[in-house]
C-alpha cells in the first residue's frame, strides 16, 4: 500500500515538473488529456453504476458557454460566471434526472432521453446564433494575462489548473467509492426494487450522483472554454461529444478510478499520433481506426483496458474489492 | 389560412413518409433482434454514396443505381449483423448500443477519409409542382409515395409469408420460437437484410432531395430514434404514426421560427412524452 502511495506521489511530482522540460505542443496535449480525463471521470461517476448518460454534452456545453457569454457581453468575471454555469447545469440535471428517476426511465430509454437533452442544448446554441455565433463558434473577448478574466496566454498556468481539476475529479471519485453511497448505488444498479425494499432512497441516491456528475462536467467545459478561448457547439455539446465521452471511458475502463484517465490518454494520443502520422491528407483516418478499436473493445474487453489488466491480476489487489459485482 | 403554413404542413406530411420508412427499418431490427442500431442513419449515408458514385462517376442509369444501392446496403446490413451484432447479442443492452455507436464513428470517419467532407449532389432536378398557389417538391412527393408503398409491402410480407410470420413470432418470444423449429440465426440475418434494404430504399429517396456528406446521418439519426421510442420501440404502427407527429412538429415549428428551434421543440416534446408515457404513445 505504501509503495502504491509513494508511486503516486512520484508520478504527481513528475507531472508537475513536466512543463519545465516538454515543448509547448506536448504541454497543450497534456492539458487536453487532463481536462478530458476530468470530464470522463465525471461521466464515469454515473456510468460505473450503469446510469449511462448520452447527455453530458449538454452539461459541458452549458458550462462552457455560460461564463464565456457573460464575460464577453457583460464583462462578468468567470469567477462568478463559472459557478453560474455549473449551477445551471445542475438545475438541468435535476430537471431531467428527477422525472427520469421518479418515473423509472432506465437503461437505453434513459440513454435516449439524455441524448435528446444534448441535442436540445446543441440546437439551442446553434439557433441563438445572434448571441452565440451559431455553428461558426464563439470567440471570447481576450484581455491577455489576467486572473480576473481567468485568461492566460502561457500554457503553464492552464497546465496547473488542469492538474488541479483532474485531482478534484479523482478525489470525488475516491470519496464516492469509499462512502456508504457506493454500496447503495451498486445495489440500485443491480435491482432497483430490491434496493428500495431494504430502505435505500433510490431517487435521492441517483439524483445526487447525477447532479455531482453534471456539475463536474460543467466545470470541465468551463475550463476548456477558458483555455481554448474558442468554443463551437459541435466541439462542446451534442451527440458527437456525448458519444466521445462514453467511448473514451469504456475504452479506458469505467469501473476503476484511473480508467477514464487512461481512456483520455489513450484516445487523445491515438488521435494526435494518427493525425501526425497520416498528416492532413487523410482526415478521418484517425477516427476510422478509433471506431474499429471501440467496436473491438466492446466485443472483447467490455471491462475496458484497466479492467482487462485487472483480470490478469497485474493490478493492485485492493482494487479487487472495488470491482463490480458481475 | 396562410399558404406558407399549408405548404409547411404538406411538406411535413411528405417528410413523414421518409422518416416512417427509416423508423420501420429500425423498429423491425429492434423488435426482432432486440438491438438498437444507433448507426442506422449512417448506413443510409453509405447507400447515398453508392448511388452518387454509380450514377455520377460511373454513368450507371439511375434506376439501376438505385437497385444496386438497395442490394448492397441489404448486404451491408448482413455484414454488420455478422461482424458486430452477433458477438454482442448476449451482452448488456448498453454494450450493444456502444458497439453500434462505434460503428457510427467508423462509418462517418471512413466516409470522410474516402470521400472528404465535400457535399455531393447527384444533380437530378425534379420539377416543383404548382397546385393553386402551393409549391410542392416532386421529389418529396415521390419519397412520400414510395415510403407508404414500402411500409405496406413490409406489412404484407410480415403478415402473409412464412418467414414473415416467423419474424413476428421471434419478436414476441425469442426463446419459444426455437422450440417451434425456427432457426433464429437465419431469421436474424433475414431481418438485418430487410432492415438494410429499407435503409437503402430510404437512401434512394433522400439522394433525390439532399446532398450527401459524411455527417448527414447526424441530421436524421437522432430524429429516427425519437420516433421509434415515441411509437414504442418495436411497435411498427406506433412508429409509423409517430413519424408524422414529429415531422409535423418540425415543419410547423420551422414555419413559426427556424429549423433548429423546431428540432429543439421536437426533442423537448420527446423528453416530456417519455415522462408521461415512458413506453411510447401507443403503449397499452
Amino acid at each position: 500500500m505504501s509503495v502504491m502511495r509513494v508511486a503516486m506521489l512520484v508520478g504527481l511530482a513528475i507531472l508537475i515538473a513536466l512543463p519545465a522540460v516538454v515543448p509547448p505542443y506536448f504541454l497543450h496535449l497534456l492539458i487536453q488529456i487532463l481536462l478530458w480525463a476530468f470530464i470522463y471521470t465525471a461521466w464515469a461517476l454515473m456510468g460505473r453504476f450503469g446510469f449511462v448518460s448520452f447527455g453530458h454534452g449538454a452539461f459541458m456545453g452549458v458550462g462552457a458557454y455560460v461564463p464565456a457569454l457573460l464575460w464577453t457581453y457583460y464583462g462578468l468575471t468567470p469567477w462568478i460566471g463559472i459557478p453560474l454555469g455549473i449551477a445551471l447545469s445542475m438545475l438541468l440535471a435535476v430537471v431531467i434526472g428527477y422525472p427520469c428517476f421518479r418515473l423509472r426511465v432506465v437503461g437505453h430509454y434513459f440513454a435516449l432521453v439524455t441524448l435528446a437533452l444534448s441535442q436540445v442544448v446543441l440546437l439551442s446554441l446553434v439557433a441563438a446564433r445572434d448571441i452565440t455565433g451559431g455553428s461558426l463558434g464563439f470567440t471570447q473577448r481576450a484581455v491577455g494575462h489576467s486572473w480576473y478574466a481567468l485568461q492566460f496566454p502561457e500554457k503553464s498556468y492552464f497546465y496547473g489548473i488542469s492538474i488541479v481539476v483532474w485531482l478534484v475529479g479523482l478525489y470525488v471519485w475516491h470519496h464516492i467509492d469509499r462512502g456508504i453511497n457506493r454500496e447503495a448505488l451498486e445495489a440500485i444498479s443491480e435491482d432497483e426494487d430490491a434496493a428500495a425494499a431494504i430502505g435505500i432512497n433510490v431517487l435521492r441516491e441517483k439524483l445526487r450522483v447525477t447532479v455531482i456528475s453534471a456539475a463536474l462536467t460543467a466545470l470541465g467545459g468551463a475550463v476548456y472554454a477558458q483555455y481554448m478561448m474558442y468554443i463551437n457547439p459541435e466541439t462542446v455539446s451534442g451527440i458527437a461529444v456525448s458519444l466521445q465521452i462514453v467511448f473514451a471511458v469504456v475504452a479506458g475502463g469505467v469501473y476503476s478510478m484511473l480508467g477514464p484517465t487512461v481512456g483520455s490518454l489513450l484516445t487523445l494520443s491515438l488521435t494526435e499520433g494518427l493525425r501526425v502520422w497520416f498528416g492532413t491528407n487523410f482526415i478521418g483516418a484517425a477516427n476510422t481506426i478509433y471506431g474499429i478499436l471501440l467496436i473491438l473493445c466492446i466485443i472483447f474487453m467490455p471491462q475496458g483496458i484497466v479492467g482487462a489488466l485487472k483480470g490478469l491480476r497485474l493490478w493492485s489487489p485492493r482494487t479487487k474489492a472495488a470491482a463490480p459485482a458481475e | 389560412m396562410d399558404p406558407y403554413l399549408i405548404e409547411a404542413i404538406i411538406n411535413g406530411i411528405l417528410l413523414g413518409g421518409v422518416l416512417a420508412l427509416l423508423a420501420l427499418g429500425l423498429n423491425l431490427i429492434f423488435g426482432v433482434i432486440d438491438v438498437v442500431w444507433i448507426a442506422y442513419a449512417d448506413i443510409v449515408m453509405c447507400g447515398m454514396y453508392v448511388i452518387y458514385f454509380l450514377y455520377v462517376e460511373y454513368g450507371v442509369p439511375l434506376p439501376l443505381a438505385f437497385l444496386i444501392a438497395i442490394a448492397s446496403i441489404a448486404a451491408l446490413g448482413v455484414v454488420v449483423h455478422l461482424l458486430i451484432i452477433a458477438p454482442v447479442l448476449n451482452s448488456a443492452p448498453i454494450n450493444q448500443l456502444l458497439a453500434t455507436g462505434g460503428l457510427l464513428f467508423f462509418l462517418q470517419s471512413f466516409a470522410t477519409l474516402l470521400f472528404g467532407t465535400d457535399f455531393r449532389n447527384i444533380g437530378v432536378r425534379l420539377p416543383i409542382l404548382e397546385i393553386a398557389t402551393l409549391y410542392i417538391s416532386f421529389a418529396r412527393l415521390i419519397a412520400f409515395g414510395v415510403g407508404l408503398v414500402g411500409a405496406v409491402l413490409l406489412y404484407l410480407f410480415l403478415k402473409r409469408t412464412y418467414i414473415g410470420t416467423a419474424i413476428r413470432a421471434i419478436a414476441q418470444d425469442r426463446d419459444i420460437v426455437g422450440l417451434m423449429g425456427v432457426d433464429q440465426r437465419r431469421i436474424y440475418l433475414v431481418t438485418s437484410a430487410i432492415g438494410g434494404a429499407l435503409a437503402g430504399l430510404a437512401a434512394c429517396l433522400l439522394a433525390l432531395q439532399y446532398d450527401v456528406h459524411p455527417h448527414i446521418g447526424n441530421t436524421f439519426g437522432p430524429v429516427i430514434f425519437m420516433i421509434c421510442v415515441l411509437g414504442g420501440l418495436g411497435n411498427m404502427i406506433g412508429g409509423f404514426i409517430a413519424s408524422f407527429i414529429i415531422s409535423q412538429i418540425i415543419a410547423i415549428g420551422g414555419y413559426y421560427s427556424n429549423t433548429e428551434l423546431s428540432y429543439v421543440l421536437a426533442f423537448t416534446f420527446f423528453i416530456v412524452l417519455m415522462f408521461v408515457r415512458p413506453r411510447g404513445i401507443f403503449a397499452r
